[in-house]
């Protein structure tokens, strides 16, 4: 049985909005389902009868693919949409598109987009519950919140009780990454205290007063003596645009190895949000270093909090997992 | 029944900036000329409009609105954007030409100035393209279009970002006298949708810094050194570059800026919640930058208060932020919005009237803006007290993109006379 009933919002578009009760809250459940996961027969009727459309702009294999997943263990209808952003450009706008999946009587809407705001945007327009699944470079609060559960699951063997006191380093390419904002605003929430490292070119403007964040340039400084290091997906077309010379130049002086690792706290642990560029951001050995290494428990806990924002945003009133 | 010959304006504060005049008096009007300011006998054939607790000032001049018309009749027309013009108590409208086509061409000119004539209620200026079809790379025959009757010379919604381009136009234009109004932004710095900064970088949403305007402003003024021409930045909104403004006035350089009263009224703020409307190149910038607008209006550096009226029909705001139009209505707000910098302390009553009347008139060389006697009798009547609350869907305009929807403001247009007839009055 679901422990705490804090959470009764009607969509979830971004971790700003979220108080540490509701996130405690959402954890919590998360590790109920996580629980149903490991079962022999992975399949609960928790929503069936509900209906969930999976409307996503951008392309993505791992959200995706969890979010469908997650509603098909609690017996949802799942229906997946993938739509090409240059047919769009041509037709239909996504208020009218996202109308006409209204029309339909869906009970949760999971977008992604690639304008920061769009999910808000809709939210305003319409009546669907919405997920935001990842806006532009805004949020992406799933991804967040499945990031808090896999260094709650930690928190002890790095030697912490809770969040207070834990330091996070965030690193390689802030500016254009949604994921390090809801991070960012989710870890300060909980109480620990995040760094931001990576090149100039790729910080936003003003982030320290934005975030409260603490900004280093140098990897070596920034992930001294942290407790997690979560390393940021670079894009290949960052490449262009001055914003960077070359992947070798950034693999040289931002890419994650064993000897910088071992810099951070000896009992640190290394996330990544995927898909990961090995010799880019990271090392292979790294990424493989089950010691330290922890992206695909990340991607186990994607699926129990998928479970749990579904299953609170449709709105069940008692459950039975 | 024939119009009397004479109008009496009677019993109003009568605030004339050109004149320093702020008195209690009467304003008689014939032939939609004004031919007597104080007691003026009244005449046998004489209508008499009680201006009683009211504020007579000269119509506003807003030196810079887009009517859209021609080639963007679905977002506003001529008629619709001079609608909006008198319900705001503005007289006298420069008109982009940023149309489709372009004003580059005596034609357009002729086009813009006939429906104007047929369906407009106040007078319509056209500002003319610096470069033929807003290309950026050749001249307009600026000439012939003065003589088709541009006052000024823009191509407005784009910077003008080709130096050696600018240096011709600003030295070109001096065989006029033109006035080359720029659009400040240098291209390159400015594919953002919002000021950079906190509130950017929390919506995640690209941001333009302040640079993308101070550069072009700080060549611009190397290059009016150079060549001579009169130079005037078009909504200029950021401290740095009112600064470099300030000193080449100081220097007295032929350099001039208008700021927009979404840039002193408002700030990055109002774009929380992914608000279209209020997005606009330049976009609404930080409190620093609004409070250095608010000082160089205090301390008479800006030259013009203009709006930047731009109507954009709904389907081109209601998307998402950054795929959102560009631009917001401001005529019927331009004159309350204003008066806050009364409330406030920043300006007199008089100086803000001023840089709404005469010295934007000045700028263009247009004969407007002052109540002298022989001037054309373009005037509004205010009450400076009346509050109410701005509604967009009660605009006279076509459009409701208004950035100050909801807004709690003082002053309230009661009549607008162009030309000694009245266009507005009272809502209608």
């Amino acid at each position: 049985m679901i422990k705490s009933q804090i959470w009764n919002r009607k969509h979830l578009l971004g971790m700003a909005d979220l108080s540490r009760e509701e996130i405690i809250s959402i954890l919590d459940t998360a590790a109920s389902f996580r629980e149903v996961n490991r079962r022999d027969i992975k399949k609960v009727p928790t929503l069936r009868g509900k209906t969930v459309i999976n409307l996503f702009y951008e392309n993505s294999t791992r959200t995706r693919t969890s979010f469908e997943l997650a509603g098909k263990r609690m017996s949802a209808d799942v229906i997946n949409m993938s739509v090409a952003s240059s047919s769009v450009k041509k037709g239909e706008t996504l208020i009218d598109t996202l109308a006409n999946l209204e029309a339909m009587n869906p009970d949760v809407v999971v977008v992604r987009h690639s304008e920061s705001g769009a999910q808000e945007f809709l939210a305003k327009n319409l009546d669907a519950a919405i997920i935001n699944a990842g806006d532009g470079s805004h949020e992406h609060p799933t991804q967040a919140l499945l990031d808090l559960l896999t260094i709650d699951n930690h928190l002890s063997q790095m030697g912490w009780e809770s969040f207070e006191g834990l330091t996070v380093a965030i690193c390689g390419d802030v500016l254009h990454s949604r994921v390090a904002r809801s991070n960012a605003i989710g870890l300060a929430t909980m109480g620990a205290n995040v760094r931001f490292v990576g090149p100039p070119t790729l910080m936003p403007s003003m982030v320290e007063e934005a975030y409260g964040v603490r900004v280093f340039h140098r990897m070596e400084e920034g992930i001294k003596d942290a407790d997690v290091v979560m390393m940021l997906r670079l894009q290949q077309e960052r490449m262009t645009g001055a914003f960077l010379p070359s992947v070798r130049e950034y693999y040289e002086f931002w890419g994650l190895n064993h000897k910088r690792l071992a810099l951070a706290a000896p009992k640190a642990i290394v996330m990544h949000p995927g898909p990961i560029n090995r010799g880019v951001e990271i090392t292979s050995k790294v990424a493989d270093d089950l010691k330290h290494s922890v992206i695909l428990e990340q991607v186990a806990n994607g699926l129990a909090i998928r479970m749990a924002v579904l299953y609170r945003l449709c709105g069940v009133e008692t459950a039975r997992i | 029944m024939n119009e009397p010959k004479f109008t009496l304006i009677k019993g109003g504060r009568v605030i004339d900036p050109a004149n320093g005049i702020d008195e209690s008096a009467d304003l008689l009007i014939a032939d939609g000329v004004i031919r007597a300011v104080g007691r003026p006998d009244l005449p046998a054939d004489c209508k008499v409009i009680d201006a009683d607790g009211l504020i007579v000032a000269p119509g506003l001049v807003d030196m810079h609105v887009h009517l859209r018309e021609p080639g963007y009749e679905y977002k506003e027309t001529i008629a619709g954007g001079t609608r909006a013009a008198a319900a705001g108590g503005v007289t006298s409208v420069a008109a982009m030409p940023n149309t489709k086509p372009v004003t580059d061409d005596p034609s357009v000119v002729g086009y813009v100035l006939d429906k104007a004539r047929i369906g407009g209620i106040v007078n319509v200026f056209p500002i003319g393209a610096v470069t033929k079809g807003l290309n950026g790379k050749e001249l307009t025959e600026m000439g012939l279009l003065i003589k088709a009757g541009c006052v000024a010379f823009s191509d407005d919604g784009k910077a003008i970002a080709d130096s050696s381009v600018m240096r011709r136009a600003l030295d070109y234009a001096r065989a006029f006298g033109a006035l080359i109004i720029q659009h400040a932004e240098d291209p390159t710095l400015s594919k953002g949708c919002m000021n950079e900064g906190v509130t950017a970088t929390r919506m995640g949403i690209p941001g333009i810094p302040a640079e993308s305007e101070s550069i072009l402003v700080d060549r611009d003024i190397r290059l009016v050194e150079l060549t001579g021409g009169r130079y005037h930045v078009a909504h200029l909104s950021t401290a740095g570059a009112l600064k470099s403004v300030e000193r080449a006035r100081e220097r007295n350089l032929p350099v001039s800026c208008e700021v927009a009263p979404h840039h002193f009224a408002l700030t990055e703020e109002a774009v929380i919640g992914y608000n279209t409307d209020a997005k606009m190149a330049p976009p609404l910038r930080s409190e620093v930058d609004r409070n250095a607008l608010l000082e160089g209006l205090s301390r008479g550096v800006v030259e013009a208060i203009a709006t930047d009226h731009a109507p954009h029909d709904e389907d081109s705001k209601r998307v998402e932020f950054c795929c959102a139009a560009n631009g917001v209505v401001g005529l019927e707000t331009m004159l309350p919005v204003s008066l806050e910098l009364v409330r406030d302390g920043v300006m007199s009553l008089s100086d803000c009237l001023g840089v709404m009347t005469y010295r934007p008139s000045r700028l263009l060389g247009i004969n407007r803006g002052t109540l002298s006697v022989g001037s054309p009798a373009d005037i509004v009547l205010f009450d400076e007290k009346e509050r109410w609350t701005v509604d967009a869907n009660d605009l006279h305009g076509s459009t409701k993109n208004c950035a100050f929807h909801d807004r709690r403001v003082h002053g309230r247009v009661k009549r607008t006379i162009v030309a000694g007839k009245t266009v507005y009055k009272d809502g209608q």
